[in-house]
């Protein structure tokens, strides 16, 4: 479980996060939405550690990541796999030493065991069959889903996806949420999502947080969310065309 | 004041960079590695650079000391002098640094932009230490190589053209590389480029390192990395040439 209290973060004058309080829980799909600039992705960053915060706690299991030891926080890091938005995957490896990278560089495994391992993460995203291929061969989703394996690879305890499903298809996006979720559920890991992509929400969205200009405007579950009445988020949620045609026809069948 | 600022934040850096690896095996092959990278591929430009400079110094001193009045090793005495403590150890570190120090600043830079150093520091990887510190290692250690190729290329060349162009003959130029011959030079040599390599590589990774926005930030602290590194090593050259003559 990961746990923000009273979280500040600021550039400069500009305020990102204020005061924000919330609880991920583990074997959970936990998702951030918010516009782009919202603040997702440096809440995301405080999180991991990648940005430092101004104050406030971020506790791993009750263990606050800003007052523990250097020690402390690298073992925590190895129980840290992050998805970043575009994949963050290494240019100079192969697929298979993208993969391979945390084993190699943290556990004392011999090849042979590195390559189970390797070849077992990559099944389980669907990519049994790109170990060789460099990282320009791949496509967007490809990508996303090698970073997948990259992340699970070290059986993490938490699971960071920064936008995992920006920049794809439809179908993809909904294999990559679909993929989250599972491995979520599978290995009981926590898991927190940053998107905006409401096709996620109401697919994978457990427990949502709802970040506007900074503050933590709203949280519930996909059950709770298409109810609310909190004005900012259903602008959030239904300002497009497609969301604004939809709505208006069901408004049109339920008159009749 | 930002000058301040940024020694600050490199000496910093630099205090990341020499931390004790992760997983030294692992470090042992990027060393190797990046010394095929950076330094072996450099040796055919090192190579051209060297013969015909070389060439061009000793048809030029020879020009300039046809007077009678000095004696006729002197070419080959100067030349010696010359491509040892300046040409090679300065002038080819100086070319390197456009060439390494490009080439580092703008793949630590991509690495940078493309989030792979946020990749690394969360899986707990030192980031700094893991990318910047083998291509450290691999530029001193591989600078004795640059330079002594260098010198004796360069004397080659100067050798050939001077003997085929007429402007010296073969026994006075030969002479004159001879005549009292200490290792004091090679050594003075071979120190500068230890430091001058460790500049070369470490100025444009912290650039790199430090950079931040899109492809055009990367494009600017590579020019800022090559013009830095250059300006650094000139004045490292006066510094050291005045403690060590």
């Amino acid at each position: 479980m990961i746990e923000i209290k009273k979280l500040y973060k600021s550039f400069g004058d500009k305020t990102v996060l204020n005061n924000i309080n919330a609880v991920f829980e583990t074997g959970k799909t936990n998702l951030t939405i918010g516009r782009s600039g919202s603040g997702k992705t440096v809440l995301m960053k405080t999180m991991v550690g990648l940005e430092c915060i101004d104050s406030g706690q971020v506790l791993f299991d009750g263990k606050d990541m800003v007052t523990m030891s250097k020690k402390e926080r690298h073992s925590l890091r190895e129980s840290i796999g992050m998805v970043f938005q575009n994949g963050a995957l290494f240019d100079s490896m192969s697929v298979a030493d993208n993969v391979r990278f945390p084993l190699r560089m943290f556990t004392n495994m011999t090849n042979g065991e590195m390559d189970k391992r390797v070849d077992f993460c990559l099944d389980r995203v669907n990519l049994g069959n790109v170990h060789t291929f460099t990282t320009s061969e791949l496509s967007g989703g490809m990508r996303k889903r090698v970073a997948i394996a990259r992340a699970i690879v070290t059986n993490p305890k938490y699971l960071f996806c920064d936008e995992p499903n920006s920049g794809l298809d439809p179908q993809t996006s909904i294999l990559i949420d679909n993929l989250i979720k599972e491995i979520t559920e599978e290995y009981n890991i926590t898991t927190i999502v940053n998107t905006h992509d409401m096709n996620s929400v109401m697919g994978i969205g457990e427990h949502i947080i709802f970040i506007h200009q900074g503050n933590l405007w709203w949280e519930g579950t996909r059950n709770e969310i298409t109810n609310t009445t909190n004005q900012e988020l259903n602008d959030f949620m239904f300002n497009n065309e497609l969301t604004k045609l939809l709505k208006a026809s069901v408004l049109e069948k339920a008159v009749k | 004041m930002k000058i301040f600022s940024e020694i600050g934040s490199y000496l910093i850096l630099l205090k990341n960079v020499f931390h004790i690896p992760e997983n030294p095996r692992l470090y042992r092959k990027k060393v190797i590695f990046e010394m095929r990278v950076l330094c072996l591929d450099s040796l055919p430009i090192i190579a051209v650079i060297s013969i015909f400079v070389g060439a061009a110094i000793v048809i030029q001193l020879a020009a300039n000391l046809s007077n009678p009045i000095y004696p006729r090793w002197i070419t080959g005495y100067s030349s010696r002098e010359g491509i040892m403590l300046e040409f090679a150890p300065t002038m080819i570190n100086l070319v390197l640094a456009g060439k390494i120090g490009s080439h580092i600043a703008s793949e630590i830079g991509t690495m940078r932009i493309t989030e792979q150093i946020d990749a690394l520091d969360v899986m707990g990887v030192n980031s700094a230490s893991y990318l910047i510190l083998p291509k450290i290692i691999a530029c001193v250690l591989f600078s004795p190589v640059v330079i002594v190729v260098s010198i004796f290329l360069a004397l080659m060349g100067g050798w050939l053209a001077g003997t085929l162009t007429g402007v010296i003959s073969s026994y006075d130029f030969l002479d004159g590389l001879q005549l009292d011959y200490t290792n004091k030079s090679l050594i003075i040599s071979l120190v500068k480029g230890l430091v001058y390599s460790f500049i070369i590589s470490s100025i444009p990774a912290y650039r790199g390192y430090t950079v931040s926005g899109g492809a055009l930030e990367v494009g600017r602290s590579s020019t800022k990395a090559v013009v830095e590194s250059c300006i650094t090593l000139i004045i490292a050259n006066l510094v050291i040439t005045n403690l060590l003559i």
